[in-house]
């Protein structure tokens, strides 16, 4: 892996293939997981927003993105670790022309490859964000606590809605360290929007939101 | 397909879905056109989902047997899955779940195709059962080992070696009756699924001791008497289409109705111990796949046998 090659992906146009491939596609991992497609009426009126999930498995992102309406899915880019998504030439071909995912280095950060800039820029666009402030995945199970990248992304503009949504099974169809898929059905939640509030503080915050998206977990248990 | 016979059953289970149509379209008319009562939507939405059941099943008896044998495959797969979903699992199981879903399950159905029935009756109880308990302790993850393999095992018992002795009824050599054997697996189906309706039905009618209240109240004894009696008068009805005489024909399906009964109880208190009231919501008004098989399950095995035993 090269690193500090001065590329940063916020700052490329984003590419996109014909839509033929990403509905397939996104029709083919709903089907896949026995996930139900989110209605529009159960997402904000206004975009762009950022959805925040907790993390447990490779399909996490790509999950989210394919359980959107069409008209969220062409405009919502997941953020996803660079080092993954480039691992090969059919993650780094889906990554870039059908999830359009924000690549995001998770070593040797530097000031030349803030991971906060291209987010900032896809927001600036009008897109939205599909990120996982565990920073890494789960081993299943558990939220574990928020980094403090979400509230740096959001505290100079409160008005984004931050629109929390839990994913349950994910991580026992494709769990950390296994290469191979489990066809067991997939869960998705998605919560009404929250806000950063004014002068609340980072921690405050973090453990609000973990705090939303661990509610929707347990509203999901029978 | 094969026999006029079989034109027969077809022509009259659309005949019976027609007239539930129509049924449920005047109710709809005539007592609630706003559409809010939920007793007749769901039933709106059970004739519907059986609309696309019976579709499927003709079509996939009209392929033969590579349809029929697919059809059950693909029915384990997704009862397979709902099954595992609500179990809960750890990860040291992920790899033996693989193999149950990607390997055992397609083994056992190929069997089915190549009629190797030496194989296929002992597959999954035997092989599948060392190869998994094999795969599962090579994690070294021991804790619950005995309650996680236990349970992988019986999820494959019920829905993949249960369920594929319904196509495997078309791998039976029965003398006088070759090429017809789509008729018995009609006759199965037929039976334990309206047997399913009349006992809802007897037991709306007239029930009023539940059998085992605390798993389902509404399992009757008069529910279950009339259920079984109407649908042994049924498989009676059909012995025109088996190689049974009309009695043997009523008695397989009162048998194959008794069975099915038990195997809708047992699945209700896996559902009660897990805290659940449907397997799953992939067919609108019926529940998951599992909740409409469930009685199939575990009628299945005991038809094929006796049929095997008393007329091959």
């Amino acid at each position: 892996m090269t690193v500090d090659d001065g590329a940063v992906d916020g700052d490329e146009p984003p590419v996109r293939s014909t839509p033929l491939l990403p509905t397939a596609l996104a029709w083919i991992l709903r089907l896949a997981t026995g996930t139900r497609s989110v209605p529009t009426e159960a997402l904000p009126r206004e975009r762009p927003v950022v959805f925040f999930a907790n993390h447990g498995s490779h399909l996490d992102a790509p999950l989210i993105w394919a359980a959107l309406p069409a008209e969220w899915r062409a405009v919502t880019r997941p953020v996803a670790a660079r080092d993954y998504w480039e691992g090969g030439p059919l993650r780094r071909f889906l990554a870039r022309r059908v999830f359009r995912a924000v690549l995001i280095e998770r070593r040797k950060i530097s000031a030349r490859n803030n991971p906060l800039a291209p987010l900032r820029a896809a927001l600036a666009c009008g897109e939205s964000l599909i990120l996982f402030p565990e920073g890494t995945r789960s081993d299943g199970g558990t939220v574990g606590s928020f980094k403090s990248g979400l509230h740096h992304l959001v505290r100079d503009r409160p008005e984004l809605p931050l629109v929390p949504v839990y994913l349950d099974n994910l991580s026992r169809i494709l769990p950390k360290g296994e290469l191979l898929p489990v066809p067991v059905i997939a869960n998705l939640f998605v919560g009404a929007a929250i806000r950063v509030r004014a002068e609340e503080p980072k921690e405050a915050f973090l453990e609000r939101a973990r705090a939303a998206v661990l509610a929707l977990g347990t509203a999901s248990q029978p | 397909m094969s026999g006029n016979e079989t034109h027969y059953l077809v022509g009259g289970t659309y005949a019976v879905l027609v007239v539930a149509s129509v049924v449920t379209w005047l109710l709809r008319r005539l007592k609630d056109p706003q559409r809010q009562d939920p007793v007749i939507n769901n039933l709106a939405a059970r004739v519907q989902a059986w609309w696309a059941m019976v579709i499927v099943f003709t079509v996939a008896l009209a392929v033969g047997k590579p349809g029929t044998v697919i059809l059950f495959a693909l029915t384990s797969f997704l009862a397979l899955r709902e099954f595992v979903t609500l179990t809960p699992t750890r990860a040291g199981d992920h790899r033996a779940l693989f193999l149950a879903f990607f390997v055992v399950l397609p083994v056992q159905y190929f069997l089915i195709y190549v009629e190797w029935y030496g194989l296929f009756s002992v597959f999954i109880p035997v092989y599948a059962f060392a190869l998994l308990s094999i795969r599962a302790a090579a994690t070294g993850d021991t804790t619950d080992y005995l309650a996680r393999t236990g349970k992988l095992q019986w999820g494959l018992m019920v829905c993949v070696y249960f369920v594929s002795h319904v196509p495997a009824l078309l791998t039976l050599e029965i003398p006088g009756f070759d090429g017809r054997n789509a008729n018995l697996l009609f006759f199965l189906v037929a039976v334990v699924q309206l047997s399913d309706v009349l006992q809802y039905v007897w037991g709306k009618l007239c029930g009023r001791r539940p059998i085992v209240p605390a798993l389902s109240p509404n399992k009757t004894l008069e529910g279950f008497a009339g259920g079984t009696l109407s649908a042994a008068l049924i498989g009676a009805a059909l012995w025109w289409a088996t190689p049974f005489a009309p009695w043997q024909a009523a008695l397989l399906a009162a048998l194959v109705t008794l069975f099915g009964f038990f195997g809708g109880l047992v699945m209700s208190a896996i559902k009660r111990d897990r805290g659940i009231k449907d397997y799953g919501s992939t067919l609108a008004g019926h529940g998951g796949i599992l909740d409409r098989i469930d009685s199939l399950c575990f009628a299945a095995p005991l038809f094929f046998h006796l049929v095997r035993f008393y007329f091959t």
